[in-house]
């Protein structure tokens, strides 16, 4: 039974930062229709940036305090994924407005191996590490009830912390914010959001950007957690059946979906795996959502898809 | 001047349908493939056909299938990767299982079994379509890596995890030399391109089109969108099989999961969005751009360098592709969604009017 809890609470951390990735999606989905396959990338560049920083920053500076180098490498991470959103607002999507979703994904395709270049050509590629001083302390709880307790790491609860905190304070800026009002009204109708004065072009860079944040965080924790290299692309790639089972425009979707996969995963490498060869929570959570689409292919919280001619 | 069809009449319904209409074409073409199959051979080096030539070929058939889902039905899949992996496997455990198999026939039964996993992996487009459907298609990808690679049966158990085949046969004709199996391929090629450029054609390849523009309608006129859906997986996915099987068996010889990775998925996407989508000629477009393109790239990027006073590294080079291939389907996409195809006939309707423009 304890190691069932201690398995189970490594599922629930695991698709928190799962989440995370799928709330980037989520996010530019709800407010710009397109369905951006460049979030793997741009955790990658995130951490990519944040980790070079954090070790040049005090090189430059001659800073001693590590937590203020880590804070303005942060910023400067933040700066540059401003930058990009900027950038890809002006260089790609201005031109694809009005273009079929499908066209739009290709184009964050494109941008995903052009992310994945440029980010690797300017900050290297090799492994790094971020640390932000996250404790690395096992911790066991339940000592008591279980035999040898259950095992749960301190970096974890502090990583889905951060993220809890992460959505809150996003949905309080989609809430309660103007700007959050301009980025729903842009979410359901582009053209009538338009003709009340809503700017299409600034809204995109902000969400983008905000996208870029939440893969900042994403890259950050999973990067302090794992070290940053080329494979945390394939982060993106684990987060696609999150967004798929919590529908693609709902941000509790992408989160109870997130927990979902990651405890999915989990049980099913622990109690499945050792039956068929192991290393099925890859594929294994992909079938778990394409058997979930024969039945709801909006998702969990998807909104119904109506066609008309 | 001398590219029209001026003075050429049709007096038949079956003249009138050609997949060439103008003569000019028609000859261009055949003389084309006669090149092809009988000039090439004494022209190129060995290199040629393993780097450039027999890949050429073996993607660009690989790119007609994905053109076909893709460009002609819509359906958007990234696990191509997979049914080439399913294709290459098939037709290897056929092949070894099976005392006096000929190849071509195990060949085409790799296809065969591209045809079910494609299909089975295409019922979800029964239901989603567009972003969804992509999604869906990646657990193809997911899946297959994971069972090639950890499943013994297909693999015959061998302990690397990598198989091999030798000793390839048609009709006592052994294919053994680059040249060779550069005929072979060829071969496979123009047949199967022939096969789907007439297939795209006819009434199912219209049905295909009418599902891509918008389903919704083209149901409501009385296609069946389960028939054409399902029949768009089950043709692309014969086709990649194939493609799968000559990949392992003639061009790799020996080869491992990872030869059909995610990656392979991608590549055949570009392959389409830059060639054209919704065009066959695209496909050898896109196959031979892609195949190139890298292979320029390391040649032409260190020399530019070395005029600039730097040194360029591999790592560098791999890099610039990433970015150079993201950055070019960013533009084709913007620029000309129909991709090099779409130039290609663009050059040639001007090309009927030269000299005089109107």
């Amino acid at each position: 039974m304890g190691f069932f809890i201690e398995a189970f609470l490594g599922g629930l951390m695991a698709g928190m930062l799962y989440s995370l990735v799928a709330l980037g999606f989520v996010l530019i989905y709800k407010a710009s229709g397109v369905f951006n396959f460049a979030q793997g990338a741009m955790v990658l560049f995130a951490a990519l940036a944040m980790a070079r920083f954090s070790e040049w920053i005090p090189a430059w500076l001659g800073l001693e305090n590590k937590f203020l180098g880590n804070l303005i490498a942060f910023v400067l991470a933040g700066a540059v994924m401003f930058v990009l959103a900027w950038l890809i607002e002006r260089l790609v999507l201005r031109h694809l407005v009005n273009q079929e979703g499908v066209t739009l994904l290709m184009a964050t395709l494109g941008i995903t191996y052009f992310l994945d270049g440029l980010g690797q050509t300017i900050f290297g590629s090799d492994i790094y590490q971020i640390d932000v001083g996250m404790p690395k302390d096992p911790l066991f709880l339940f000592e008591n009830t279980f035999d040898g307790g259950v095992l749960v790491n301190l970096e974890d609860v502090y990583a889905a912390c951060i993220a809890a905190l992460l959505v809150a304070v996003l949905s309080l800026f989609f809430q309660k914010t103007s700007t959050g009002r301009a980025l729903r009204a842009v979410a359901d109708d582009h053209q009538a959001a338009q003709s009340i004065g809503i700017p299409l072009n600034r809204i995109w860079v902000i969400v983008w950007f905000v996208a870029g944040l939440t893969a900042l965080v994403a890259g950050v924790i999973w990067g302090s957690k794992l070290g940053v290299q080329f494979s945390l692309t394939t982060v993106a790639l684990r987060a696609l059946p999150v967004i798929i089972l919590g529908g693609l425009t709902s941000v509790p979707g992408a989160i109870i979906g997130g927990l979902i996969i990651g405890v999915g995963e989990k049980l099913s490498e622990v109690y499945l795996g050792p039956y068929v060869g192991g290393g099925i929570e890859i594929w294994f959570a992909y079938m778990v959502a394409l058997v979930f689409l024969l039945f709801r292919p909006q998702g969990l919280f998807g909104e119904k898809i109506i066609d008309r001619v | 001047m001398f590219y029209r069809e001026n003075g050429q009449f049709k007096t038949s319904y079956r003249a009138d349908q050609q997949i060439f209409a103008i003569a000019q074409d028609r000859w261009a073409i055949l003389a084309l493939i006669a090149f092809a199959f009988i000039g090439v051979p004494f022209l190129v080096d060995e290199y040629m056909y393993r780097a450039i030539l027999i890949p050429f070929l073996i993607l660009a058939l690989a790119a007609i299938g994905v053109n076909i889902l893709v460009g002609y039905c819509g359906q958007i899949s990234l696990g191509s990767g997979a049914f080439m992996a399913v294709g290459a496997y098939a037709a290897y455990n056929t092949y070894i299982r099976i005392d006096g198999m000929p190849l071509i026939v195990a060949l085409l039964s790799g296809g065969f079994f591209a045809t079910l996993v494609g299909m089975f992996f295409g019922i979800p487009s029964l239901r989603v379509k567009g972003l969804y459907l992509a999604v869906a298609t990646l657990a193809a990808q997911f899946f297959c890596d994971w069972a090639f690679l950890r499943v013994g049966w297909f693999t015959n158990n061998t302990s690397s995890g990598s198989v091999s085949v030798s000793n390839l046969q048609v009709l006592g004709w052994t294919i053994n030399t680059p040249v060779e199996k550069y005929l072979f391929c060829l071969g496979f090629l123009v047949v199967f391109a022939l096969l789907a450029k007439n297939l795209v054609r006819s009434a199912i390849g219209r049905e295909w089109m009418a599902i891509r523009d918008m389903d919704v309608a083209a149901a409501v006129i009385g296609i069946r969108p389960m028939y054409a859906k399902l029949s768009a997986f089950a043709v692309s996915s014969f086709i990649i099989g194939v493609a799968g099987g000559l990949w392992g068996f003639v061009h790799l010889g020996s080869w491992e999961p990872a030869a059909f990775s995610i990656d392979r998925s991608f590549q055949l996407l570009f392959m389409v969005i830059i060639g054209g989508m919704g065009s066959i000629m695209g496909s050898f477009f896109g196959a031979a751009f892609i195949v190139v393109l890298p292979i320029f790239l390391n040649q032409v990027l260190p020399v530019i360098g070395h005029m600039l006073g730097m040194e360029i590294s591999t790592a560098f080079v791999s890099h610039a592709e990433f970015m150079i291939f993201g950055a070019l389907i960013v533009w084709f996409l913007i620029v000309e969604p129909h991709g090099l195809a779409k130039l290609w006939s663009i050059g040639k309707q001007k090309l009927r009017l030269w000299p005089f423009p109107h």
